[in-house]
């Protein structure tokens, strides 16, 4: 799960992370009196939503007078933000971030996330501050220097003294960054988070370190500890077909073809989409009906996949294990019967009583292009959908 | 030997009061060789009872005492799978199955560390689990897919690695063992593991390696393969089609920083000896052809 900028920040304050002031608006007017209210002669209007990139997108911009607050807020909000995150489409804004504008020295990067080999959460950090890490990473890794944190000691003062140091953080600063890092680790590891960058941070004239923006993301595994998390959920955000494919316990995600695929499994949902680009063919989604699908949420899965006007056919690609074959084929005629199905449906079933399960296809009345295999019901799919 | 578990392994399943733990422990002791091979339950409230035989204990170390399983399946749910990992680990089973799907990582993070020096080996979670073809199964997979035979076979995922098994036995290939290792990014026995254990298995002829988007464990593997297999390895990575930050359906699976692309993966492996193919639909006659 993801949360906006300010949201973070104020988890991260109550570790002690300092952040410059600021007040989250959701309008014009709301945006002048914040900047009122905060004071000072400089602010900054930051556009709120989930994809990173928002500064080269044109979603933050300094203000020097409230005038200029109110013009900055009132271009923004409700923008179509367009970052290299969010898709050509863009993403509509509807909340801003108003903080205090800060002197600024020198920015640098602090990044956290759980590392695979090492089995630990792993801190990045690097000089470069408000670049691109992946650029970072690629271009110049030795400017990367990481720690893998002992998950009962937690992150060391040494450990996060000397990572402060090699980065370039100047001696008089040391004692408040080390116990900064020691902080988004303590929020980290607290909140269950799968991801924290703050990029960048900040040493101001004043030589205190700072995190002037703020990413963090949650283990959706571990959200039910986590009421306080799930509470800052923005629904706003997210895809509306996958928050309704996740009620039904449904994994779907759209995609831009327009060959519609119900698998049951993640690892065969996604081969299934790899063979129809194979074959010459588009996926229009990946979609997963998991271990224990019935015959509601196939009618559920087929519902979601003809919202997309673009669709030309559906493949059904079903291994029944402990999902048995008889009880998919029901549930497909029900579904095709039920959305009164007008695109060609190919059905390919494996597994516990594939037999029936075929019998039940064919006795259906339906028009269902039955597959023997994987190979034959991509093949007969993409051919469907080229009609 | 086929690899981890034979005829002669004794099981004890914890979670096995839940309804899942009681559908699969059932399945599984109809399996081969099961009936002698499931052994105990663990459940901490509900010990002297017994589940269509097979006594329930309050703990493993108990289990392990009273009936000399030293090899355990959870399917426990996710909020206590990682302590029910601890236990095992703890009463020094030898192999540890965890089925459970949805364990917090940060629960994953310190179970792993406290294994660091232990005997005990992990698969999963999140995983369909492992099975020996006519001896015993210990999992979700359904058994009657598979045969007896000198293939091995590991993958990250459930469904994927039945087809693999299906199409093995359309060309009547039978198995040695068969492994789920799972889609969790924190997990147990990796493809590299799992590999040195097929290498070193004279009853392994060749291996099927499956593997999927995200992380880096099928590059780490080929590299070693490269170095040290003996034996013919051939590969499939799904999700060459997966576009880049999307979850796809498993915790591991996502292309995150660049990094983790289904095509990285396919170059990595074919430069490193090992037959690699992009149709999902061809996994068994590509490892035919190595034979």
């Amino acid at each position: 799960m993801k949360i906006h900028e300010y949201q973070a920040k104020e988890i991260l304050q109550k570790y002690g992370v300092v952040t410059p002031k600021g007040i989250a608006c959701f309008s014009v007017d709301d945006a002048v009196s914040a900047a009122q209210q905060l004071g000072g002669g400089v602010w900054v209007v930051k556009a709120q939503i989930h994809a990173g990139g928002r500064g080269k997108g044109g979603g933050v911009k300094v203000a020097k007078s409230l005038e200029e607050v109110r013009q900055r807020a009132s271009e923004i909000l409700n923008m179509h933000l367009v970052t290299h995150q969010t898709g050509p489409e863009g993403q509509v804004v509807h909340r801003l971030f108003i903080e205090q504008g800060v002197h600024i020295e020198k920015e640098f990067y602090v990044g956290m996330v759980v590392d695979r080999r090492q089995q630990r959460v792993c801190l990045m950090a690097s000089s470069e501050g408000g670049m691109e890490i992946e650029k970072v990473a690629a271009e110049t890794p030795e400017k990367i220097h990481k720690v893998f944190i002992d998950p009962v000691a937690g992150l060391r003062e040494q450990e996060a003294r000397d990572i402060a140091m090699k980065i370039g953080i100047p001696a008089q600063s040391l004692p408040q960054a080390t116990l900064l890092l020691q902080g988004l680790y303590q929020a980290f590891d607290e909140s269950d988070a799968s991801l924290l960058e703050i990029n960048p941070l900040a040493l101001t004239a004043e030589k205190q370190v700072i995190a002037l923006d703020a990413k963090m993301n949650f283990d959706d595994s571990a959200l039910f500890r986590h009421p306080e998390i799930i509470a800052l959920r923005d629904l706003d955000e997210e895809d509306p077909i996958e928050i309704e494919a996740s009620e039904h316990e449904l994994s779907y995600i759209p995609l831009d073809g327009n060959i519609g695929c119900l698998v049951n499994g993640a690892g065969l949902a996604m081969a299934t989409m790899d063979i129809i680009k194979l074959y010459g063919g588009n996926p229009a989604n990946f979609l997963d009906v998991g271990g224990g699908a019935n015959a509601e949420k196939v009618t559920e899965a087929f519902k979601l996949m003809l919202r997309n006007t673009k669709l030309q056919a559906i493949l059904v690609n079903i291994f029944g294990g402990i999902m048995k074959c008889d009880v998919i084929a029901q549930g497909v005629v029900a579904a095709a019967r039920d959305v009164r199905l007008a695109v060609p449906l190919v059905v390919r079933l494996e597994g516990t009583n594939v037999d029936l399960g075929k019998k039940i296809l064919a006795d259906s009345g339906l028009t269902i292009t039955s597959a023997d295999n994987m190979a034959d019901a991509a093949q007969k799919a993409v051919n469907a959908a080229k009609v | 030997m086929s690899i981890l578990i034979n005829r002669n392994s004794l099981v004890m399943t914890q979670g096995i009061t839940g309804k899942t733990g009681q559908f699969h422990t059932r399945m599984c002791r109809e399996y081969a060789n099961g009936k002698a091979c499931f052994v105990a339950g663990v459940n901490p409230r509900k010990p002297g009872e017994n589940f269509e035989g097979i006594p329930v204990y309050a703990t493993v170390k108990e289990a392990k005492q009273q009936t000399g399983a030293n090899v355990s399946v959870i399917y426990v749910p996710p909020p206590f799978a990682a302590a029910a990992i601890d236990e095992a680990v703890e009463a020094e089973l030898d192999l540890v199955i965890c089925i459970t799907e949805g364990i917090p990582v940060r629960d994953m993070i310190r179970t792993r560390y406290k294994m660091q020096g232990k005997k005990t080996r992990l698969i999963g979670p999140n995983c369909p689990g492992i099975i020996t073809p006519d001896e015993i199964k210990i999992g979700i997979m359904p058994g009657y897919i598979h045969k007896k035979g000198r293939i091995g076979v590991v993958s990250r995922s459930g469904t994927l690695t039945y087809e693999a098994v299906a199409q093995l036995m359309e060309l009547g290939l039978g198995q040695s063992t068969c492994i789920g290792i799972g889609g969790d990014p924190v997990n147990g026995l990796k493809h590299l593991d799992v590999m040195q254990l097929f290498n070193d298995d004279d009853e392994t002829d060749a291996v099927l390696m499956v593997g999927e988007i995200g992380g880096t464990d099928e590059e780490d593997c080929a590299r070693w393969v490269k170095d040290h297999m003996q034996k013919p390895v051939v590969g499939f990575i799904a999700g060459v089609t997966a576009p880049p930050g999307k979850r796809m359906g498993h915790a591991g699976a996502i292309i995150s920083g660049g990094k983790g692309t289904a095509q990285e993966k396919l170059e990595v492996l074919a430069s490193c000896g090992i037959k690699v193919t992009r149709n999902p639909a061809e996994m068994g006659k590509l490892l035919q052809s190595v034979l």
